[in-house]
């Protein structure tokens, strides 16, 4: 158990070493992550939308619920469907969902790579994969998690918004104020470290998982969902740890 | 001309190569030749870096291969080309972009330059006008014309062949063989093939070296192959009852 997770690990840091080397010729890199922008931004964005509706509907209804018969004011549901959107659940679901969409895709496409030997092709061209294959898939999930988690905690205001108001749980000024209330600025950075956090772990970890798969299609399947089910842990275990340095 | 000394691999506790100790002539087509699972891919990965020997030393043309750092390596890179056995070209690139994606990443050559290379390439191995297809779309013959091509496209001074000829059918495969053939003897560079294609060994085997479990069996040139008594390489290269009796009347015309 031990010895293979410090296996493991120190192959992570050595790949990640390789990994953020010079990169030999910048405009091919560039071109790649452009690439890579797109497929993960456009390829995300309707399902990032779409979970973050449900989550702010969910969040809205269920605060709804546990105030009913108290003495907690109803515009208190605008302002907790916006702290925790900004401080958890967008970043955290939106990790979690990209780890399973873009993840196991980013270790497939890797895998493949590896095992149709275009690796090794690119290696005795005297490519540095390591860089040229996961640097440019680095950056462009580190450029546009960040945004996509900003369109998901503003989705799930609105999700908030469409599944109270209109409802007749809370007025629309209700909503609004508290939207307003008590904001610190401190949790959209908060947000935003986050999301820049998992997009580095759920990239990282799944292109390790592709760039040393060994055997068949059986072994690729294995680190795709690997790739899901470690970058999904790492996320979890990032997020205790970002709250704790952060918020006490 | 490469020279690899005392080359020994080992995966856990299997040896897989023993002391092998090869020189490989510049301007000659050598042969690494052996039944599956002696050693000789790994040994042709050894060559090229992408395994490291146990022990042993590797020599480019009186350059210690095992003991280059980045900058000498990277250099030396650009003087090797590769075809690989399933030609490994970049599914989603065209076969332009696959010849060219060395020359993009390491020269600064103009478009011009660069299109006019890959034309040239393509045309060296008759397949003039696919620019714009994709591997996908063209025969596996076809796709290994297209590694031969973009392993040359850098103007190598090492060519490494892994089974050129795995896959094919005998016609084309005698054109791949010509194809290397011919790429080694104009531009006088270092080929490696790894072949265990009879065809190819008594066709373009200039210098032949069997491998058998581990160890170097046999070395020799094609027309030493008919007249050898060596039992490994007899055993190799005649396997069926028919070429045993083949050779036997090939030896009495001799």
């Amino acid at each position: 158990m031990i010895k293979p997770l410090l296996f493991h690990t120190g192959r992570y840091f050595v790949m990640l070493g390789s990994t953020l080397r010079k990169p030999s010729n910048f405009r091919m890199y560039w071109k790649e992550t452009v690439r890579q922008m797109y497929d993960i931004g456009v390829g995300s964005v309707t399902i990032v939308v779409l979970i973050s509706v449900f989550i702010g509907a969910v969040s809205a209804v269920q605060f709804s619920y546990q105030i009913g018969g108290t003495f907690i004011p109803k515009y208190y549901i605008g302002y907790i469907v916006r702290d925790m959107t900004i401080i958890e659940l967008a970043p955290t679901f939106t990790g979690l969902v990209l780890a399973g969409k873009v993840g196991s895709n980013m270790a497939s496409e890797i895998g493949g790579m590896r095992q149709k030997e275009h690796i090794d092709a690119m290696e005795v061209m005297g490519v540095n994969t390591a860089s040229y294959l996961i640097l440019p898939k680095i950056i462009a999930a580190v450029v546009i998690i960040p945004i996509l988690v900003s369109i998901g905690a503003f989705v799930s205001i609105i999700g908030g918004y469409i599944a109270s108001v209109p409802f007749g749980d809370l007025t629309n000024l209700d909503y609004i104020k508290g939207l307003r209330s008590f904001f610190v600025p401190f949790n959209v950075v908060m947000m935003l470290i986050k999301a820049l956090v998992f997009a580095f772990i759920l990239t990282s970890v799944s292109c390790y998982q592709g760039y040393y798969v060994e055997g068949g299609s059986i072994e690729l399947g294995k680190a795709s969902t690997n790739a899901v089910v470690i970058s999904d842990v790492m996320i979890l275990l990032a997020d205790y740890i970002i709250v704790l340095m952060l918020t006490t | 001309m490469i020279r690899c000394e005392n080359i020994f691999k080992s995966f856990d506790e299997t040896e897989v190569l023993k002391d092998i100790s090869i020189v490989f002539e510049s301007g000659k087509n050598n042969l690494i030749i052996g039944k599956s699972g002696a050693g000789k891919t790994v040994l042709l990965k050894i060559l090229v870096g992408l395994l490291n020997p146990t022990s042993g030393k590797i020599w480019y043309d009186g350059h210690d291969f095992t003991s280059l750092n980045h900058k000498e390596l990277q250099k030396l890179r650009n003087e090797v080309g590769m075809l690989f056995q399933g030609s490994a070209l970049f599914d989603s690139m065209t076969v332009e972009e696959n010849i060219r994606f060395p020359m993009d990443m390491f020269t600064k050559k103009t478009k011009k330059e660069k299109k006019n290379r890959v034309n040239y390439c393509l045309e060296r191995v008759n397949l003039e006008g696919i620019n714009d297809q994709f591997p996908s779309e063209i025969s596996g013959g076809m796709q290994k014309r297209v590694g031969i091509a973009r392993s040359i496209v850098m103007e190598p001074n090492y060519l490494f062949c892994d089974e050129p000829n795995s896959g094919l059918d005998p016609k084309t495969s005698i054109v791949i063989d010509e194809l290397i053939s011919n790429i080694t003897y104009d531009d006088n560079i270092t080929t490696i093939i790894n072949t265990h294609d009879m065809n190819s060994v008594l066709e373009i085997g200039d210098n032949i070296n069997l491998l058998h479990n581990g160890k170097l069996a046999w070395q020799g040139t094609k027309s030493e192959v008919l007249k050898s008594q060596s039992e490994e390489l007899v055993d190799f290269i005649f396997a069926s009852p028919f070429l045993k009796k083949l050779r036997g009347q090939a030896i009495d015309e001799l």
